[in-house]
């Protein structure tokens, strides 16, 4: 056939143009329970999948106990610590070096923080320097300190407040600096300036953001611990690891390590407890 | 001519000029319970000119002479989260405890003498604003400025805010000026109409048929369309 026809448009198969939306009905809210209830169950029984695993590795010779002692000789690791009176020796030491040096990081931290963030000439003085100061990390000036401030507990302490100083002026400066101009204005409609405005407008909006350093500044001041520990330590968690390794005592090792990492959650819990009581204004702030 | 003795805003030549003049010799007197609505499409320096007569911004040019006591309701409440109800109410005080008892007054006339302990974030936007209200009435002004205070609410609480405005204004008497948008709302609540319009009052009435005033009235509609004519709408 060679006369040409118009081509009709290609048309889709087109589906029936109205869609029946299945209501969840009976079985659909039964997966729902079983979903849930599956999460709850995987939340718990992973974690104590790992740990029997990690159990049966050396009851059935897959490690090597020196390489990798099994949970319950840890457990047994922690019974010797707290017979010998270590962990009671060592923990309050380790807890003092952290929160002395965070105490003296925070303080810093805040008031520059509140000194930028309320003057321009504090900005001006301060933000340049100490952003630059941010940049380095704290690990790489271990050996300076050493120089500097010798082997005792001093380097312990300054390397704790410098690591803490800037998560806490970071957080507080941005803090002030973020308060809603509308507000500051609303405040000054009404007469206030100078002190006034600070404490009755700026600061109570900017407390969130200076708790969030807290927190940050905390966690870091438990990282800065360990390192400092590492210096010629002579008594407190990081003696204790030391010295277990340099016994050959991975047991303890690990013990150290899982006291550190206790350490980083009790702090987490600490710090969210402190931000709900500080900061009732906010609507539902989660604990834990 | 000087301002006599009961003008409470005298504002003559003021210019401010952004990338252009916003306001271009504007002249405004108030007395002491004038209700003025000043209208004007966006942009047109509306708020430039209350912000001026609140003293957030500087005129460039000319001069204002406005009383120390004055408020302002913003469109958005702008309560301190961190301040419960009461203090946000008196967050201008010198001693806000002592004046605690002068902040639960002005949460009753607003009707939320039981928020006074709430949190600002917990209120509705309608039960904030009326915060705000409270806050600005608390000081006793002699200059009141509402910046579009109900552009953000819905209809029907709108409609009780311009009742409780009216009502509270009539009772603490202060001078006011009104910036909206809203042509019915400037007619049910002034006394006198501007329209701002290149930089400079354009069109100035009076509204002088008595309040409650219906939108069902032939002279609120001839008011209506006149304005909106002026406005470039109709």
């Amino acid at each position: 056939m060679t006369t040409s026809e118009l081509v009709p448009p290609p048309v889709k198969k087109a589906g029936p143009a109205l869609e029946s939306l299945t209501a969840r009905g009976r079985q659909g809210r039964l997966r729902n329970v079983t979903r849930t209830w599956r999460g709850r169950v995987l939340r718990i029984a992973v974690p104590v999948g790992l740990i029997v695993l990690w159990q049966l590795s050396s009851v059935l010779g897959w490690a090597d106990e020196f390489t990798l002692p099994p949970p319950s000789r840890i457990i047994a690791a922690y019974q010797e610590l707290w017979a010998n009176g270590d962990i009671q020796a060592a923990l309050p030491i380790s807890l003092k070096r952290a929160g002395t040096g965070l105490a003296i990081g925070v303080s810093l931290g805040l008031v520059l923080g509140l000194f930028a963030g309320l003057w321009k000439i504090g900005e001006e003085i301060f933000d340049a320097p100490l952003q630059m100061l941010r940049t380095i990390p704290f690990i790489a000036v271990v050996p300076l300190f050493i120089t500097w401030f010798g082997i005792g507990e001093t380097p312990k302490l300054v390397l704790i407040a410098a690591a803490t100083i800037f998560p806490m002026y970071l957080n507080t400066y941005h803090g002030v600096r973020g308060v809603d101009k509308k507000l500051i204005e609303s405040g000054q409609t009404f007469g206030l300036r100078g002190w006034r405005l600070a404490a009755r407008v700026i600061l109570p909006t900017a407390l969130p953001a200076a708790l969030t350093g807290l927190r940050y500044a905390a966690g870091v001041s438990l990282l800065a611990l360990v390192l400092a520990e590492q210096i010629n330590a002579r008594e407190g968690i990081g003696y204790l690891v030391n010295n277990a390794n340099q016994n050959q005592r991975p047991d303890i090792v690990i013990a150290g390590i899982l006291i550190y990492a206790l350490l980083g959650i009790v702090v987490d819990v600490l710090m969210r407890v402190a931000e709900h009581f500080a900061l009732p204004w906010r609507p539902r702030v989660a604990i834990g | 001519m000087s301002p006599s003795a009961e003008t409470v805003v005298d504002a003559r030549g003021v210019r401010r000029v952004f990338d252009r003049a916003v306001l271009d010799g504007v002249d405004l007197q108030l007395k002491q319970g004038d209700f003025v609505a000043l209208l004007g499409p966006s942009g047109t320096g509306k708020t430039t000119l209350l912000r001026i007569l609140a003293g957030l911004d500087a005129a460039d040019d000319g001069q204002v002479l406005v009383p120390r006591k004055r408020s302002v309701v913003f469109q958005e409440p702008r309560l301190i989260p961190a301040r419960r109800v009461w203090r946000n109410v008196v967050l201008g005080s010198r001693n806000p405890r002592r004046d605690r008892k002068k902040a639960v007054t002005a949460l009753t006339e607003v009707g939320l003498a039981a928020k006074s302990d709430a949190w600002p974030l917990t209120l509705s936007g309608g039960e904030a604003q009326r915060v705000a209200l409270a806050r600005a009435l608390v000081t006793e002004p002699g200059l009141l400025l509402l910046d579009e205070p109900f552009a953000a609410l819905d209809a029907l609480t709108r409609i009780k805010m311009h009742d409780l405005v009216a009502e509270l204004i009539q009772r603490h008497n202060p001078a006011v000026l009104l910036v909206t948008h809203d042509v019915d709302e400037a007619i049910l609540l002034s006394d006198r109409i501007l329209i701002l319009a290149d930089g400079s009052i354009d069109v100035d009435v009076a509204v002088d048929f008595e309040k409650p005033r219906r939108r069902s009235d032939p002279r609120f509609i001839e008011l209506r369309t006149h304005l909106l004519e002026r406005l470039g709408v109709s």
